[in-house]
């Protein structure tokens, strides 16, 4: 059936609550009238304050209770609604669930949830845009999360809290009121599985969360203008699916990345590598980032609009690889914005 | 009141600590056997003891990195602690953890952590999952003084208080972070007083007298039990050895041999002793006798191996 992005987590969430008593929920904000953008309505009346509950502003110590709770057999979600106030758990998220199936001997695993959304847009600025998905994997022990679209977003939601793990599950604000089509009934997708959105010869393009439907946008551009993109949407970075993406870069010889985040040290650079590394001889032209400027996001909708990369931007990257004047691309005119804020 | 035979019972569990302690700062660095940061519980004994005998198998425990009393105290395998200083793979982590992460899952030692204050959420929401299960468990959350510098005690004494949950905070007030003195790191305040303002119970006690410590921490875990809420106790207490390693440090200047004398004179076993007659060789004699399988049970074992992990 068709579904929103945040209506297809509301159902996630609602469905695995409904079959495990162990499953609960809490963030700031998860049983207010507005549910966390809608994610979490209605949970607190069908499954009550013990299993749906507000936190106070402690998010390290949250973050850390329910590290305790899993250690009693529980299976905790936690809602941050945004990225950036997770980093205030940084602690208990990267010094102690990270490290617990390891560090006791694979005795004690943590299965515990910590969704957060990246904000972009409408003025949100520097500390409410972040995605720092990057940082996230470079922590062995965590899983690390990017969905894409709604159907993504559900099956990887109940495969996450399914899971043994804890898992870093970061959902982009500007995909909520996205729509697509989603199986009823509990369905997981595998962490660590990417997903070649189309099939293309002359290039690769490997994208995450936002940024695929940014990438989708400028597929269809090329094909007008002659160019097949193969599209790889990698749903998690943690795992990493690098097989399919030495597959698809030996066939097409060509890469480009497209990563909502700084380029510096990212997950940019960690694609690239795995294609320097294992597809050398089959490349064709330098693979090429395309990532933020190196700078904290700005807030004045001048300056954000010059910030975050366009879809133009990614048509003449691909151009550029195909070594193909870039004068030459056709553009129709752009789609006015429609996210409508404040948050 | 409690029994003669509950006293020499509480003897016994300090003494067993204090040896064990003893014996690992005798063998530390004779061989080099042992290789991980260890920091000795000597001089504490009377703490996680007398808040330990008032529980039962099913309660909890989250220690922080002085972590062998508790993990004991709570009854934690001995033989796979000693395994786990040695790095060995029938270690309680299997050679991944060491003197600052045990855990001993079937006795209720949760894992225990060497980043301050780190496990004092654990405890919390392991009393969380007790109250969202109907289970009649309390969780213990021990700390020492310098943790209380940390947001996430403060935020976590946040959680239990809200959600009136089954935790018993226990801050090992032992006057040291490191070699730096209280004075110099917290308000004059006394820290329990301090955590009275959240409006709970919060008492200090003489960490040295177990049957104080037992009685005290037997009210809040009791209180826990019954769905009353959280509890606070401040525990002043000494630690006798250097904060990490076998030795005795009063020759490096921020403390006194003087100051040492003084709470060594108010040893928590001597203490007890006081009360009655205690001493007994053929006691010493078999916690001798197990320390010593202990250790050749973690000398005969093997190292782990990366193979399977990589």
């Amino acid at each position: 059936m068709k579904m929103k992005y945040w209506q297809a987590i509301h159902d996630a969430t609602v469905q695995v609550m409904r079959h495990d008593e162990r499953v609960f929920i809490c963030g700031l904000g998860v049983p207010d009238p507005k549910g966390v953008f809608g994610t979490t309505l209605g949970l607190l009346e069908e499954f009550g304050p013990r299993r749906v509950f507000d936190t106070p502003a402690c998010e390290n110590a949250t973050v850390g209770m329910l590290i305790g709770a899993a250690q009693q057999g529980m299976r905790p979600i936690m809602v941050n609604q945004r990225v950036d106030f997770t980093l205030l758990a940084l602690d208990q998220i990267i010094n102690h669930a990270s490290k617990w199936r390891r560090m006791f001997g694979d005795v004690q695993h943590i299965p515990l949830v910590i969704r957060m959304l990246v904000g972009r847009g409408w003025g949100q600025g520097p500390q409410h845009s972040q995605s720092m998905h990057a940082l996230f994997a470079h922590i062995p022990g965590l899983k690390v999360v990017v969905p894409s679209s709604p159907k993504d977003v559900k099956g990887l939601l109940i495969a996450s809290i399914e899971g043994d793990d804890p898992v870093i599950f970061i959902e982009h604000r500007r995909l909520y009121d996205a729509e697509g089509d989603v199986p009823e009934g509990i369905y997981r997708i595998p962490l660590g599985k990417a997903n070649v959105v189309y099939e293309g010869k002359d290039i690769t393009i490997v994208a995450t969360s936002h940024m695929v439907s940014e990438v989708k946008k400028a597929r269809d551009i090329l094909l007008k203008n002659g160019v097949s993109a193969e599209i790889i949407d990698l749903r998690t970075l943690r795992p990493l699916d690098s097989k399919t993406i030495i597959d698809s870069v030996k066939k097409t010889g060509r890469l480009v990345v497209v990563d909502g985040d700084w380029g510096p040290c990212g997950i940019a650079g960690e694609i690239v590598s795995i294609a320097a590394e294992n597809c050398f001889n089959e490349l064709k032209s330098p693979p090429r980032r395309i990532t933020w400027p190196d700078m904290p996001a700005p807030t004045s909708v001048a300056l954000e609009s010059k910030f975050y990369p366009s879809i133009e931007d990614i048509c003449s990257v691909v151009y550029q690889c195909l070594d193909r004047p870039v004068e030459m691309l056709q553009f129709e005119s752009a789609q006015p914005e429609s996210f409508i804020g404040p948050f | 009141m409690v029994s003669e035979e509950f006293i020499k019972k509480m003897y016994f569990e300090m003494l067993r600590l204090r040896m064990i302690e003893e014996r690992i700062s005798t063998i530390y660095h004779i061989a080099h056997e042992i290789k991980t940061p260890t920091h000795l519980y000597t001089g504490q004994e009377a703490v996680a003891v007398g808040v330990c005998q008032n529980l039962t198998q099913k309660d909890s425990v989250s220690p922080y990195h002085r972590s062998h009393g508790w993990y004991l105290a709570k009854g934690g395998n001995l033989k796979r602690m000693m395994a786990e200083l040695f790095g060995k793979e029938t270690g309680c982590c299997k050679g991944w953890g060491g003197s600052m992460h045990l855990l001993d899952v079937d006795a209720g030692v949760m894992g225990s952590s060497s980043i301050l204050g780190g496990t004092i959420p654990h405890a919390v929401g392991c009393a969380l999952a007790f109250q969202m299960k109907d289970l009649p468990h309390v969780a213990i959350a021990p700390c020492g003084d310098a943790a209380v510098e940390e947001g996430v005690f403060h935020e976590s004494l946040n959680w239990a208080i809200i959600k009136k949950l089954p935790v018993v905070f226990v801050c090992e007030n032992n006057l040291y972070s490191t070699s730096t003195h209280l004075r110099d790191r917290q308000p004059a305040v006394e820290i329990y007083q301090r955590i009275a303002s959240l409006g709970i119970p919060s008492k200090k006690v003489d960490g040295n007298d177990i049957l104080e410590v037992y009685q005290v921490a037997g009210e809040a875990v009791e209180r826990a039990r019954a769905g009353k809420g959280p509890s606070f106790i401040e525990a002043r207490t000494y630690r006798w050895r250097e904060h990490v390693g076998p030795n005795y440090d009063y020759d490096l200047g921020y403390r006194s041999k003087e100051e040492l004398d003084f709470w060594m004179d108010k040893c928590p076993i001597k203490t007890l002793q006081k009360k009655m007659t205690l001493e007994d060789s053929q006691i010493e004699d078999q916690i001798s006798h197990e320390i010593d399988e202990a250790i050749d049970f973690a000398r005969n074992s093997s190292f782990p191996s990366m193979e399977g992990v990589l």
